[in-house]
This record gives C-alpha cells, sequence and structure tokens, in this order.
C-alpha cells in the first residue's frame, strides 16, 4: 500500500522566548485526510506548536513544510491563503459582528471586490456577495447555527461561540485545519457535539485536521495518530493504543512512582 | 437607505434582497422620496427661482454644512469606527483636501470639476503616510503619533508654502462653474453638495458592508485572529487610513468652494476634537452615525446654545461677582458643548445611531415584544 501524502511536514524547529525555550527539535509528519492529535501536560508547547505552524511565531530554528512548500518565511496571512485555518483556545472571533459576518470575514482570501468595486456595490461585486453567501449559508446549515446567524457574537454562549469559531476556520476553505482545544471548558453533550462536528468535516471533506486536546477518551476515540509533547520535546508518536501505553507519556503525566 | 425601518412580519425571502439596503418596494419610495425631497428644498427659497418664501434661506446654508462636515465625520467613521484606528488629525486632512483643491485651480489653471477628485486622492496619499506609524503602534500611542499630522500640515501651510498658501492670511478660491453656469450662489453649491454627500455616504456604506469592510471591522476586533484568517492587516491599515483621508479631503475641497476663501485657523486641533465630538455623539461604527452626529452638533451650538446664553448671562454676573462678565460669555459656549458631550458620554455612550438601531429592533417585533 502506498504511503499517503504528506501535508504538513514540521521539520526540526526550536522555538524560544528569551531564556525559555518552548519547543526544541520538534519534527513531525501529519498525513493527508488524518486527525492527528497533539496532547501534553500544561505548558509542553502544545499551542506555540500551533502559532509557528500557522505563522505567529517564527520558530528559531527549523522548517516548516506545507504541501512540500517550505512556508517558514510566509507571513500569517499568505499561509492562511495556501490553506491552513485554525481555531483559537481563548475564543478570538470579531465580537461585534453577527455570525454571518464572521464567516463572510473568512471568506475574504476567496473574494475579490476592492475598495473601488465595493463601494459602487454593483454588478460583479454584488454577484460575489450573494456567492459567497450561498457558501458561508452551507457551512451554517451543517454547523446548525441557523437561528443564531444574525446574532451578534459577543452575545452568545461559550459553546455556540466555540462552534461560530469553528465555522470561521472552515469558511476559509482550508486544506490542514489546527483546532486549539475546541472542547475545552465544555460539557458532555457539547463536547459530543463538537466531535461529531469534526468527525463529520473529516469524513465527508476528507480534511487534514490537527488537534490539540486535553479529554483522553475523545483523543483516543477520533484520532489516527497521536503525538505527545512534555517541555517542549516530542516524546512519543504512535496510534492511540501505542500512546496509552507508552511509558513516557504515563509518566509525563501521572510522574514517576517511587 | 438603512435609515428605513420595517413593521412585523415583512422577510427577506433571496439573499439578494437580505443584502439591499432597500429591501422592500417602501424602502425604495421612501429613500427616492427623501431624496427628491431634500434637491427640491432650494426652490422654496426666497432666493431660489420662483422666489416664493416657503423656506427660510438660512435652511440651505445649514444642511450644505451638515453634509460637508457629514462626509469629514464618515472619513473618521471609517478609520475610529470600523478599523479601531484612532486619529487625532483629521482636520489638517481637511486642510490638505481644501488647500490643494484651492491650488490646483489658482496656479494651475484646472477646473474644479478635475481638481476635487485630484485633491481628493491627493489628501488620502498624505493619509495613507501619516498612517503608517499603525505599523507599530496602537491605540494611545497612535493616537500621539497621529497628533504629529495635526501640528506638521498646518506649519507647513503657514511658513514653508507662504507663497501658495497665503499663510496665516486667508486664500481666496475661485468660484465654480461648468458649461458657463457659475456656482457662486449657495443654492447653486447645494446641488453640487448635496448629490456628493449622498453618494459619499453611500459608497462608505457600500465598502462596510463588503470585503474590504469586512476586513477593516475584522481588524478592530480582533487584529490578531484577522491576520491568521488571511487578511493582510497593515496593508488594510493602510488602506482604512487613505479612505478615511480622502472623505476628509473632499470634506475640506467643497468647505474651500462653497466659502470661497479658506484660513489656516479652521483646521486646527479643535476642529479635529470637534470632529471627534460628532463622531461619538452620533455613534462610532454604525453608518447613520456621522450624520445623527454632525446635526446633533449643528443644532446644540447654533440653536440650543445661542438660546441658552442670555438668560444665562443675567443670572451668572451676579452670581460670580468676582469674575469679567465678559469672560464668563466667552467661555459659556465651549463650557455647555462640554457639557452636552459630557452627558452624552454617560447617557448614550454608544451615540445616536445606537438608539436608532435599538428603536429599528422594536418596531420589527412590535407588537409582539417590547
Amino acid at each position: 500500500m502506498a504511503e499517503p501524502a504528506v501535508k504538513l511536514h514540521v521539520q526540526d524547529i526550536s522555538l524560544s522566548f528569551g531564556g525559555i525555550r518552548a519547543l526544541s527539535g520538534v519534527e513531525f509528519k501529519v498525513r493527508t485526510g488524518e486527525i492527528f492529535t497533539v496532547i501534553g501536560p500544561n505548558g509542553a508547547g502544545k499551542t506555540s506548536l500551533i502559532n509557528s505552524i500557522n505563522g505567529f511565531y517564527h520558530p528559531q530554528q527549523g522548517h516548516i513544510l506545507f504541501d512540500g512548500q517550505d512556508i517558514t518565511a510566509l507571513p500569517a496571512y499568505r499561509r492562511a491563503a495556501l490553506g491552513v485555518s485554525r481555531t483559537f483556545q481563548n475564543i478570538a472571533l470579531y465580537t461585534n459582528m453577527t455570525t454571518l459576518d464572521n464567516l463572510m470575514a473568512a471568506r475574504h482570501i476567496h473574494m475579490k471586490a476592492n475598495l473601488l468595486t465595493g463601494a459602487l456595490f454593483y454588478g460583479r461585486a454584488r454577484r460575489e456577495e450573494v456567492a459567497h453567501r450561498r457558501v458561508v449559508e452551507a457551512i451554517i446549515d451543517f454547523l446548525e447555527m441557523e437561528a443564531i446567524r444574525k446574532s451578534i457574537v459577543g452575545t452568545l454562549s461559550y459553546g455556540l461561540r466555540k462552534r461560530v469559531e469553528l465555522g470561521r476556520a472552515l469558511a476559509l476553505e482550508p486544506s490542514l485545519l489546527l483546532l486549539d482545544e475546541p472542547m475545552a471548558g465544555m460539557n458532555v453533550e457539547e463536547k459530543e457535539d463538537m466531535a461529531r462536528f469534526i468527525l463529520d468535516i473529516h469524513e465527508r471533506q476528507g480534511m487534514t485536521i490537527l488537534l490539540i486536546e486535553h479529554d483522553m477518551g475523545l483523543v483516543m476515540d477520533i484520532s489516527q495518530r497521536v503525538m505527545a509533547l512534555d517541555f517542549g520535546r516530542k516524546i512519543a508518536e504512535g496510534t492511540p493504543d501505542e500512546i496509552k501505553h507508552d511509558e513516557r507519556v504515563i509518566k509525563a503525566y501521572l510522574g514517576q512512582e517511587g | 437607505m438603512s435609515a428605513n425601518i420595517r413593521p412585523s412580519g415583512v422577510f427577506d425571502v433571496r439573499y439578494e434582497q437580505d443584502i439591499s439596503l432597500n429591501r422592500t418596494r417602501g424602502d425604495k419610495l421612501l429613500s427616492s422620496g427623501l431624496f427628491l425631497l431634500l434637491l427640491l428644498l432650494p426652490l422654496l427659497t426666497v432666493q431660489g427661482p420662483f422666489g416664493v418664501n416657503l423656506l427660510p434661506q438660512l435652511w440651505i446654508g445649514t444642511i450644505i454644512r451638515i453634509a460637508i462636515f457629514a462626509i469629514a465625520v464618515q472619513g473618521l467613521n471609517i478609520l475610529i469606527g470600523y478599523t479601531g484606528q484612532i486619529s487625532l488629525g483629521h482636520a489638517a486632512f481637511m486642510a490638505v483636501g481644501a488647500y490643494s483643491s484651492a491650488i490646483f485651480v489658482r496656479e494651475l489653471g484646472m477646473s474644479f470639476w478635475v481638481a476635487l477628485p485630484l485633491a481628493a486622492v491627493f489628501t488620502g496619499v498624505v493619509g495613507l503616510i501619516f498612517g503608517l506609524p499603525s505599523l507599530r503602534v496602537k491605540g494611545f500611542y497612535l493616537a500621539m503619533a497621529s497628533l504629529a499630522a495635526q501640528f506638521i500640515i498646518p506649519w507647513l501651510l503657514r511658513y514653508p508654502l507662504e507663497p501658495l498658501t497665503n499663510g496665516s492670511r486667508p486664500l481666496e478660491v475661485p468660484v465654480p462653474a461648468l458649461f458657463g453656469i457659475s456656482f457662486a450662489h449657495e443654492n447653486a453649491m447645494y446641488y453640487i453638495i448635496i448629490p456628493l454627500a449622498v453618494f459619499m455616504m453611500l459608497a462608505a456604506r457600500n465598502i462596510i458592508r463588503t470585503r474590504v469592510g469586512r476586513a477593516f471591522i475584522s481588524i478592530r476586533d480582533n487584529d490578531l485572529a484577522a491576520e491568521l484568517l488571511g487578511i493582510n492587516v497593515f496593508a488594510y491599515k493602510l488602506q482604512a487610513f487613505f479612505l478615511s483621508a480622502l472623505y476628509a479631503g473632499v470634506a475640506g475641497a467643497l468647505m474651500a468652494f462653497e466659502s470661497n476663501s479658506i484660513s489656516r485657523d479652521s483646521f486646527l486641533l479643535d476642529r479635529s476634537v470637534e470632529l471627534l465630538a460628532m463622531l461619538v455623539i452620533g455613534g462610532a461604527g454604525y453608518p447613520l452615525g456621522p450624520l445623527f452626529g454632525v446635526g446633533f452638533v449643528n443644532l446644540l451650538t447654533q440653536n440650543v446654545i445661542p438660546s441658552l446664553i442670555p438668560p444665562l448671562n443675567d443670572v451668572l454676573p451676579r452670581l460670580l461677582p468676582f469674575i469679567n462678565p465678559v469672560n464668563i460669555f466667552a467661555a459659556l459656549s465651549p463650557l455647555l458643548f462640554g457639557l452636552a458631550l459630557v452627558i452624552f458620554l454617560i447617557a448614550a455612550p454608544r451615540g445616536l445611531a445606537h438608539r436608532w438601531e435599538i428603536f429599528k429592533i422594536s418596531w420589527k417585533i412590535r407588537p409582539y415584544a417590547n
């Protein structure tokens, strides 16, 4: 069986802030169409890793290849245009916009209107608005957000805001989706909803997903492969079963028996 | 326009309808009716073609002034209300528009119709240059950096450019003409300024509800997320500065050609602060905010405060015998204006336009909820 294509190849990246090393020599590959989960105790460097892939941080060492292209030096907005999209651990929505506008704002890279054509709002600019509205409405439909379409997102509940954020990340039509703790702080029903959405996105669209999650039961259920980080270093990588029985992972989470 | 209100039970059935400004036939009639009414007003004045005295001539000047300031404040609204970048140098950009258009006509012999758009774009470019610090600084620090424009530009106009600008003395501006028709009378200028103001308000509204405007608002609400979701934040900040200054430039040029004379003193820091106050009172981040703000401030400074001053002038010198009565009189107008502003910031911090939005929503769900 042929090895599936590599979507993302993180090559030996190191990131430090002053004297603190957030990541040291992390190396891994995410294959096209898989759910790849990163786990690790608090402060292990998981979010720093996503921020580096996404272009918010620039690692001092190493390279990041996306679809075989070196994107290490690209600014964040260019990476988004190539198809890297994300959600945030602490929700980072456009608070004063409606759900609809939040999603439409994420269509930015696919739209063409500029100051002049937008000002006239006639002909192509108008048709473009309608065409992209259809795409966004499909996502609203998929994530069951019809009722909050025109609500200002700042007024929504935490669980719904997380869902709008997922919708916004999807509206970018990415080929790699980075999800930073999409289920943090949710109750069981909300978690199950979110897990169902993630699996649906993965199965229906064949989306490649890089996930950070703390809920081990859930991680083991939905991921194809798991990588564990501790103190900025990779300590293990493998299938959920391998990770579950890996001694270093158990040690990182539970500490060593005396 | 978005001013239109709808009763309960009227729904949008297509996306085209949902995104258009006039969503129903009634909306369309109301908007075009209001616009036509606005265009008819000069015909009803005593100096109009029919010489009927149905409307005080004073009103025409007032509407023109409101329209000009509404354009300027809409520019500020784009920058502050929508993009979240603070500028305290807006009056300086009005000066650039006023002086550059006047100089294009006086020195280069251009017609008003060429000079106006050229001056607008020129002011936009000047605004873009003063927007460069926004790459590095935000919030209060950007406000301080923007003050640079407010001091450098009037200084340039006063000293180095004196041969062109007449320095601190007023500069005379020629009267615009088209096919032999002179626009010397304010009733004639009305027909240049009002359609242009309506067009610029609509253009701003359209920019805000399409791609570029959503990028502006994204930057205001969360600039980090905007960058990570594909928006070139710096490029769009600069576009906001360009557009904002362009609006100020048009307003300044219209002011110059309306009064046929410009003076550096009408574009100093107090004017910038006044524009900011108008935006805050009207409602920053709402398309109609500038219009409400300019209208309200105009009412306040031209009608309410002057009518309050004589009675206060009778009472105050007796209450404060240790102050020279002449000083009290001079201080009353800014004092009352400041008081009104403070009351506004406490009672309606999001401005008049926000109240209007609330009214529209309650009208739409009436009588099913309150």
